[in-house]
């Protein structure tokens, strides 16, 4: 009875909570409610992929409405494991959130908080299980608008700034794709994911449906910050609450990434806009110059969070550059690097909420010394810093081998190369950390500064940790992308 | 214990005894004795399985499989066994100087130093007992992680510097050009298995093959092909027993190793004779062990002159490689636990010396042989090994890889190895006879007052230095007289 709303009840379950959350007014309480909510979330995201994988796609019908009609949820492989990925993220951050928001924010604004942060992962959630465009799109609304809320609450003033220019791009990315939404109805007469994937191959030569294409790859491409249209994100990150940066880090742009698979290999198919627009040929390039440009620019920045927020951009280009691919390993490489990263970099950004709350800043001369103050926080940093690099053992190195793989399919050289020596200036703007943490000494007369405390180191532990032990066993995460990617691949079905 | 436990064991050992290392961090005397236990221990898990592998035995076990068809493997044969033995062999002798150099120095963070170097050993043997080319790159790159704090150890700019050079180039050969080398292979022939007789052979041919070698064996930067050797002299400014068991043997043999396993299991040998490609290879390890020696002529840094001597040497072995017949590849494959032997003899002395004296330069160490008399004696025997003289253990080396390059009819690579070898007189024994001829320049007692020694006395290093040093100056001369068992071991990898 309850596992077949299962759908339902993983955005009804953290939707609910938010206003509570709002109403308990008392920190504390709130924060419980949203424990329990995400906690509730990500055991139904297990079931449901569960479920998707054995028995295969899930359609939902909200309201009992029948499905070109009434809005439809639809899980399978692909949104099935994004969704896996955000609950998760979302059930890990929380029980850290507490002593981080605790220290960052003033005590009348933590139910606050905690609204908005259920808010957006109702949202996150809500577009990736979504079998409706113009669906995606409030949901897309409803994360945005409350994650523009948790940027501004960063104690920084900047942190204002970051989140108007975040605001004015991310309506603009949302304004692109109502408008291809919109388009898309117009040409169609539907807004249902799968009955649009059946009328849009007729409608290949039309105009409409191509100017729709445009405006939804620009929009998606704003709220992923794929290359040239990056500009909002390292300030958000840099700025923003260190929970939120994690949060946002590890889920926001894999659900936007998630909506232009979502768009390219169902709704308008694989051969439409791999072969008749030729997409990948926009995309690969770049996502190289992505992986190249922003890799650089990280190595030159002295606020370790922005330098990871470029760092973001240019892990960005790698699952762009899988899907550009179109190809079964192509794609098996970017939905596997959707999950890897959101491990990895939501690791290394909690690391760096734990260095914020004892020594009060992320600057790279701040962490002189560190190495020996706080030794699992910076070794956990270490690890999470490798897996960047793509060293064997982490769950980098399975993305990359996967991705040169694709390359080389294609016997392209050049971008085999590209992705290496992505992972050296990893390396470069990783160990300028290392050095300064494990080889530098602390500054005279600093103030004594103590280990983070176990309710920040664990939940940093787990996400470091998974991207070690997904590094080693892969069974899971390869086995699912393998699938998700068949069945993108296999068309709309 | 059975086989396939023993190569687990002799990964875990180390790795449990990092762990423990740490934990006893406060108790520096209990941390050593867990070195020692450790080192011991794995020595002995590792040497239960020479029997198997002498009888013809490929002992493996599989721990996880990594990615579909990649698993992380491990299979014992021949190559893999002589340098498992040498490297955990090595790290006893080493732990005990390592006590005697530490301490002696007052050296900082010396857990941390421990506990790498358990991890270091760990990587090392997890090379020598790989049984995919997979698993080998997996512990290759954790070698040179595990090592690069006990480059950086001193943590000043110098070794921060030096620790940079180090990091950078042997992770940027290994992720830009061996990775890829990796990727391809697994992409034409399908599997990474090392397997007798080369997996490439029917798959690859033509230009395609001098390409992979290109990025194999400039890949594997710890082998110190020019241009990519200069992380190894910066990597000197590690403490010396670092420059001794990792910088001439662990990492620098895994290096060559790697070359050797790439050569035979990879390729295979009769593919590299076929297709010619062995031949520039030769021509290009020959230009480094030239190169090499005559820079190491103009260093007067011991440590420095050491390590371009290792470059020299390194070639030797991927000359060994290159020469693709079955001669060439047990002449490399015996250098490398040659000069092993060697090249940890001299690195120890020169570590005495320092320890003794405070003493780095050549230049200033005339008339010391007479004040370290032991030291210097050992270095005389660590040199003529490396020269390759008999009766010490280098002669063999030398001695396979000159009926190699007689048999591929490459006439001129005797001839380089003719020369290396006045070159080598050149470069060592120079240092032997300043210490034990020229007189010493400086009146003694001025040092240290009424407690110096009487003149011509003898001031030698801690005891905990000085055994191990001898103890290698005999190992030099034992390998000479106990060749054989090396060479019957070896003999299967050559065959077809």
């Amino acid at each position: 009875m309850i596992a077949a709303h299962l759908p339902a009840l993983q955005i009804v379950l953290p939707l609910a909570a938010a206003p509570l959350c709002l109403l308990l007014r008392r920190g504390t309480l709130a924060w419980a409610l949203a424990l329990a909510a995400s906690w509730a979330a990500l055991v139904c995201a297990a079931l449901l992929l569960r479920q998707v994988l054995i028995s295969g796609p899930i359609s939902y019908e909200l309201g009992s409405w029948a499905a070109p009609w009434g809005i439809e949820y639809r899980v399978d492989a692909v949104n099935g494991f994004v969704l896996l990925i955000v609950a998760a993220v979302g059930a890990v951050i929380l029980p850290y959130a507490r002593t981080s928001v605790a220290h960052e924010l003033p005590e009348e604004q933590h139910a606050t908080f905690y609204t908005a942060f259920l808010l957006c992962l109702t949202g996150l959630l809500g577009v990736t299980i979504t079998g409706d465009a113009f669906n995606l799109f409030v949901f897309l609304e409803i994360s945005s608008l409350s994650s523009y809320v948790l940027i501004a609450l960063g104690r920084d003033r900047r942190a204002l700034t970051a989140a108007f220019q975040y605001l004015v791009m991310g309506t603009i990315g949302a304004t692109f794709i109502v408008i291809g939404v919109g388009l898309l109805y117009m040409a169609t007469g539907t807004l249902n994911m799968m009955d649009l994937a059946e009328r849009l191959p007729p409608l290949a030569g039309n105009r409409t449906v191509l100017v729709a294409f445009a405006f939804l790859t620009v929009g998606t491409g704003l709220k992923l910050a794929l290359f040239p249209l990056h500009f909002w994100l390292p300030n958000a990150y840099a700025y923003a609450p260190s929970v939120v940066t994690g949060f946002l880090a590890a889920t926001a742009t894999k659900v936007s990434v998630y909506v232009l698979l979502r768009f390219f290999f169902t709704v308008f198919g694989v051969g439409y806009s791999f072969e008749v627009l030729s997409v990948g040929k926009l995309l690969i390039p770049l996502a190289a110059i992505a992986i190249l440009v922003c890799s650089t620019v990280a190595i030159f920045q002295n606020d370790v969070k922005r330098m990871l927020a470029y760092s973001s951009i240019a892990q960005i280009g790698y699952m762009i550059m899988g899907i550009g691919f179109a190809t079964t390993t192509g794609l098996t490489a970017g939905i596997l690097h959707l999950f890897n990263h959101a491990m990895m970099k939501g690791g290394l950004f909690l690391a760096l909420g734990c260095v914020f709350l004892r020594v009060g800043s992320v600057r790279l001369e701040a962490l002189h010394g560190l190495g020996k103050r706080m030794p699992l926080t910076m070794f956990s940093f270490v690890l999470g810093g490798l897996s960047l690099v793509g060293v064997p053992l982490t769950v980098g190195f399975i993305s990359k081998w996967y991705l040169v793989q694709a390359a080389l399919e294609r016997d392209d050289w050049i971008l085999a190369v590209v992705v290496l020596v992505g992972s050296l200036l990893a390396l470069v703007y990783v160990w300028r950390v290392v050095e300064a943490a494990y080889f530098k000494p602390a500054p005279e007369g600093a103030a004594k500064v103590e280990e983070a405390p176990l309710s920040m180191l664990i939940p940093t532990w787990v996400l470091i940790g998974a991207s070690i032990y997904f590094g080693i066993d892969t069974s899971l995460t390869v086995g699912v992308a393998r699938q998700a990617a068949a069945q993108l691949i296999g068309g709309a079905s | 214990m059975s086989p396939p436990d023993a190569i687990l064991l002799s990964l875990a050992i180390p790795l449990a005894g990092a762990a423990l290392i740490a934990l006893a961090h406060r108790r520096p005397n209990l941390r050593e004795a867990v070195t020692l236990v450790t080192s011991g221990l794995m020595f002995l898990t590792v040497a239960s399985l020479v029997p198997e592998v002498m009888a013809g035995g490929r002992p493996e076990a599989t721990l996880i499989e990594m990615l579909p068809g990649l698993p992380l493997r491990f299979e014992v044969e021949p190559l893999g066994m002589m340098f498992g033995l040498l490297a955990s062999g090595l790290w006893i002798v080493t732990s005990v100087y390592s006590i005697g150099y530490m301490r002696a120095n007052d050296e900082a963070h010396q857990t941390r130093y421990y506990v790498c170097f358990a991890v270091a050993l760990a990587s090392t043997i997890g090379v020598a007992f790989a049984g995919n080319m997979m698993t080998l790159f997996v512990f290759y790159e954790a070698l040179t992680l595990s090592t690069y704090p006990l480059v950086a150890h001193k943590g000043t700019d110098e070794a921060m510097r030096g620790g940079r050079t180090y990091l950078g180039l042997l992770l940027f050969t290994s992720i830009g050009l061996q990775l890829l080398g990796i990727l391809w292979t697994w992409r034409i022939a399908g599997t990474l298995d090392f397997t007798v007789g080369g997996i490439l052979a029917g798959k690859a041919s033509g230009p395609v093959v001098g390409i992979l070698l290109l990025l194999y064996v400039y890949g594997i930067g710890k082998a110190a092909l020019m241009p990519f050797h200069r992380w190894l002299p910066a990597a000197m400014v590690a403490p010396t027993p670092v420059s001794a068991l990792l910088h001439a043997v662990a990492v620098v043999k895994v290096g060559v190793f790697t070359v050797m396993k790439v050569v035979v299991y990879i390729f295979g040998i009769d593919l590299l004779a076929a297709t010619g490609h062995g031949v520039w290879l030769t021509y290009i390890a020959a230009a480094t062990l030239l190169s090499a020696s005559l820079v190491a002529l103009t260093q007067d840094n011991l440590k420095a002159r050491l390590a371009y001597s290792t470059i020299s040497q390194l070639a030797y072995v991927v000359l060994g490689a290159a020469l693709a017949n079955p001669w060439g590849v047990i002449g490399g494959s015996m250098h490398i636990a040659m000069h092993a032997m060697g090249k940890i003899t001299l690195f120890f002395c020169a570590g005495a010396i320092y320890t003794a004296t405070h003493k780095t330069e050549v230049s200033q160490m005339t008339g010391l042989g007479r004040i370290m008399p032991f030291t210097f004696g050992a270095f005389l025997i660590g040199s003529l090994s490396i020269i390759g003289l008999p009766p010490l253990g280098g002669a063999w080396g030398k001695w396979y890889l000159m009926l190699g390059a007689a048999e591929g009819e490459q006439l001129i690579m005797i001839a380089v190895l003719m020369i290396s070898s006045l070159l080598n007189v050149a470069y060592l024994i120079p240092i032997v006879a300043r210490g034990f001829f020229l007189p010493s320049p400086e009146p003694q007692p001025a040092s240290a007052g009424a407690a110096a020694a009487p003149r011509g006395g003898i001031r030698e290093a801690p005891m905990f230095c000085v055994v191990p040093l001898c103890l290698t100056a005999l190992g030099c001369l034992a390998l000479f007289f106990f060749a054989d068992p090396i060479y019957r071991l070896l003999e299967p990898i050559a065959a077809p």
